[in-house]
């Protein structure tokens, strides 16, 4: 048999919580939760408000923008199947709307990337059924 | 009344840590217990409470741990007996509870205890891999990644160096030259801080703490019954925890900010010291960050100025602020919260050797866990 070309790095787990952020992510949308009492976005999705409570929640689509709020570079081998990414960043972004989340930066160099640099969502279709929001340089 | 000096650490008991085989993570346990009655001079009848702080290699074993634990070593009839856990600030927490059950009448006399086996092949803990649902699929793996995020913004924000964090490592190691319960006993200067490998850059090898199997344990009871046991008590005069809000480094609200100053606040306000009588500082060192983080929550020096407080090798052995003087995490052992309370314990009981700090009475111990997500902070003192 040929070698498979099975994706092999962690696929997403969607949970109670989270299905409808994976969801959009296929449809190429960066979804976010709203508060629909305060307002207030929200990010890991959660049952939740973390500001008021509230359970009254509106899935919105996020700008996509953000800007790099940290970063690291990995040296080491977490997991095989990016030992050859080594060496690879991955960021914190802040996203416009006030959350952040993690994400590598997609055709930047670890040497390239600073913080406060302006980045924007793009889609990685990794596997048939999901995909991955990644950023890029604005 | 205050519970300031009520209650004392009576016992400690460790095994030999680092690369030890041959052993469960139970088993460790149970001889640090042993260990902890018998240098208190009490008996496992003595014992009334238990409380465990699990490492990782406990998950496996399900959610009733303590009660796993107090099987094994034949333990009945506990009035007390809970597994805590907030990751490294358990240890400063387990001493809270402790002092907190004895005073409200539920027990006298509490065994405190951690242990972990990450090198052990039938240890099936995977905590150290943390496979966060929003980040493994990045790449993202790992408790240092989430220290070195902080640690990279730190710098960012205030100019902080490697070099800098690399002053925590040297002056760690010169404490830990002259520990023999330390796994690391070579000296290392500057250059071969530098010079280590990067684990996730920003920090390099020598920024990280050791990994340890093994087993540690203390034991509390009254300052009344101390007096009784075979040795000098040392007494719990202030204790705190602070809490930011956070568990993820990307959900702090500032990274660079841990629980440090909410929690030194309750613990210096019980104590009724300052932070000029402390003689000898106990600092939780997962990663160099972690201590000049802690030092400035703890008001040593502004925030954002670590950097430039720790340069001058004022934590290492003659400096100003004696820090981590039994080499820490970084250098001695890695026993989550129990390492800095162990030596505290050490140190108030005069039985430093040659690394005693002459005339130390007054410890400043700090517990961090999560990723600065949970801080505790304990004053202890050989004087009530």
């Amino acid at each position: 048999m040929s070698e498979s070309n099975e994706y092999a790095k962690p696929l997403p787990r969607p949970d109670e919580d989270s299905a409808e952020y994976w969801e959009a992510a296929r449809r190429h949308e960066l979804c976010l939760q709203r508060c629909g009492n305060c307002g207030t976005f929200r990010f890991p999705p959660r049952l939740l408000c973390p500001q008021c409570l509230s359970e009254n929640l509106e899935w919105v689509a996020a700008s996509g923008k953000g800007e790099v709020h940290s970063f690291v570079v990995f040296h080491q081998v977490y997991h095989p199947a990016f030992a050859g990414d080594i060496p690879y960043a991955v960021a914190t972004i802040q996203l416009a709307e006030g959350p952040r989340i993690y994400s590598d930066i997609v055709g930047c160099k670890p040497e390239e990337i600073q913080i406060g640099m302006p980045v924007v969502v793009c889609f990685d279709d990794i596997t048939p059924e999901a995909t991955l929001p990644r950023f890029k340089p604005a | 009344m205050s519970i300031r000096g009520k209650y004392a650490i009576v016992g400690l008991g460790m095994t030999k840590m680092g690369r030890v085989h041959g052993y469960t993570h139970l088993g460790f346990a149970a001889e640090a217990c042993k260990k902890a009655l018998e240098d208190a001079g009490l008996t496992k009848e003595d014992v009334d409470g238990l409380l465990l702080n699990p490492g990782p290699s406990w998950v496996a074993g399900g959610t009733m741990s303590a009660a796993t634990l107090h099987q094994y070593l034949g333990l009945k009839n506990l009035r007390l007996s809970l597994a805590l856990q907030t990751g490294g600030g358990t240890g400063g927490a387990m001493i809270q509870q402790a002092c907190e059950a004895i005073d409200a009448g539920i027990c006298q006399t509490v065994v405190c205890v951690f242990s972990d086996n990450p090198f052990s092949k039938t240890s099936t803990g995977v905590a150290y891999g943390h496979a966060g649902a929003f980040e493994s699929p990045y790449g993202f793996f790992g408790v240092t990644a989430s220290y070195a995020m902080a640690a990279r913004r730190h710098m960012y924000l205030y100019g902080t160096t490697s070099k800098q964090f690399g002053a925590v490592a040297v002056a760690t190691r010169a404490w830990a030259v002259m520990n023999p319960l330390a796994q690391m006993r070579e000296a290392i200067t500057l250059e071969d801080h530098q010079s280590s490998r990067w684990i996730v850059e920003p920090l390099h090898l020598l920024d990280c703490c050791l990994v340890s199997n093994g087993g540690l344990a203390f034991v509390i009871t009254s300052a009344e019954r101390a007096k009784d046991l075979k040795q000098p008590p040392v007494y719990v005069l202030g204790m705190g925890q602070g809490h930011p809000g956070h568990m993820r480094i990307a959900e702090a609200e500032d990274m660079t900010t841990t629980g440090a100053a909410l929690s030194a606040q309750t613990a210096f306000r019980m104590a009724g010291v300052k932070r000029e009588d402390i003689d000898v500082c106990e600092i939780y060192d997962c990663y160099t960050f972690t201590v000049l983080a802690t030092l400035e929550g703890y008001g040593f020096c502004a925030k954002g100025e670590g950097g430039s407080f720790v340069e001058d090798g004022k934590l290492g052995p003659g400096g100003s602020l004696p820090t981590n003087t039994g080499g820490g995490q970084l250098s001695g052992y890695y026993m989550w919260g129990l390492t800095p309370i162990s030596e505290a314990v050490i140190q108030l009981r005069g039985a430093g050797g040659q690394r005693q700090v002459p005339g130390a009475s007054l410890a400043l111990v700090s517990g961090n866990g999560g990723v600065l997500s949970s801080h505790t902070t304990t004053i202890l003192g050989n004087r009530n």
